[in-house]
């Protein structure tokens, strides 16, 4: 499952270059969710679990349209900066999990029907570990995943 | 309580939202090394930013978001001078929000 998705990294990398300027926000159709804060599904202790409570599956389709930002070795765990950007059209959300915290669920995303597939923010990360980025776009789950190494966590004391 | 920092930048139709919340963003599993106790988690969950009154954007955040959170993303519509607002609630429901003018 993981070397799936870092493959399907190392394909979108090459690609994510030449899509990263086009633009997908055109197509979105209005919608507008403000769904209460989905408690089990930040306190989920694995991505699938995780997914499921937030999105209702965890099937992921790994894709080419998602790139993520994020260091190949973050010092300090505390702050690993993540940006995601997204092609893929009427992109829904954007969540990003990192797979080995003790809850991967860390930030999602829900973006307007005029928002672009872009976001940026900082994360913490408990140990070395795949970043990965879920969009939800159409019903469908899309990923993609980076692998950040972590020299000192930035869960606990 | 001013804890946010804001700036809405239009170039090209496209507008940039940088935002920096200040917040501790406490997970709930550090330990205070005085008294060994555990701190309690006091995170943001929720926030919101809006462009003259309609939602672009809603993040919902988890305790594994960094202390003190940065927050960019973009969006298309908005004029220069429109309003843009950016709220956060907190797990303890604490909240706080801001007003920008897009430039």
């Amino acid at each position: 499952m993981i070397n799936m998705k870092r493959r399907t990294f190392l394909k979108g990398s090459v690609a994510a270059g030449a899509v990263s300027a086009a633009v997908g926000a055109g197509l979105l159709t209005p919608r507008m969710v403000l769904a209460a804060w989905p408690t089990a599904a930040f306190e989920a202790g694995s991505v699938d679990s995780a997914l499921d409570a937030l999105a209702g599956a965890h099937q992921l389709e790994g894709s080419d349209k998602i790139s993520i930002r994020a260091p190949d070795i973050a010092e300090n765990g505390a702050v690993v900066p993540v940006s995601v950007t997204t092609t893929i059209a009427g992109a829904e959300s954007i969540s990003i999990l990192a797979e080995k915290n003790a809850a991967p669920l860390t930030a999602s995303f829900n973006l307007g029907p005029n928002t672009e597939g872009y976001v940026s923010t900082r994360i913490k990360m408990g140990k070395t570990s795949s970043v990965i980025a879920v969009v939800k776009a159409g019903g469908k789950l899309y990923s993609t995943g980076k692998e950040v190494k972590v020299t000192i966590g930035g869960c606990g004391g | 309580m001013a804890s946010i920092k804001i700036r809405a930048k239009a170039s090209d139709g496209v507008t940039t939202i940088k935002a920096l919340i200040k917040h501790p963003m406490e997970t709930g599993q550090r330990k205070d090394k005085k008294s060994g106790k555990l701190i309690p988690a006091h995170y943001i969950q929720e926030v919101t930013c809006e462009h003259n009154g309609t939602a672009v954007m809603t993040a919902l955040w988890g305790p594994a978001v960094s202390k003190n959170p940065y927050l960019s993303f973009k969006f298309k519509g908005a004029n220069a001078g429109d309003t843009v607002k950016l709220s956060w609630v907190d797990n303890k429901g604490e909240s706080d929000s801001t007003e920008t003018k897009v430039s």
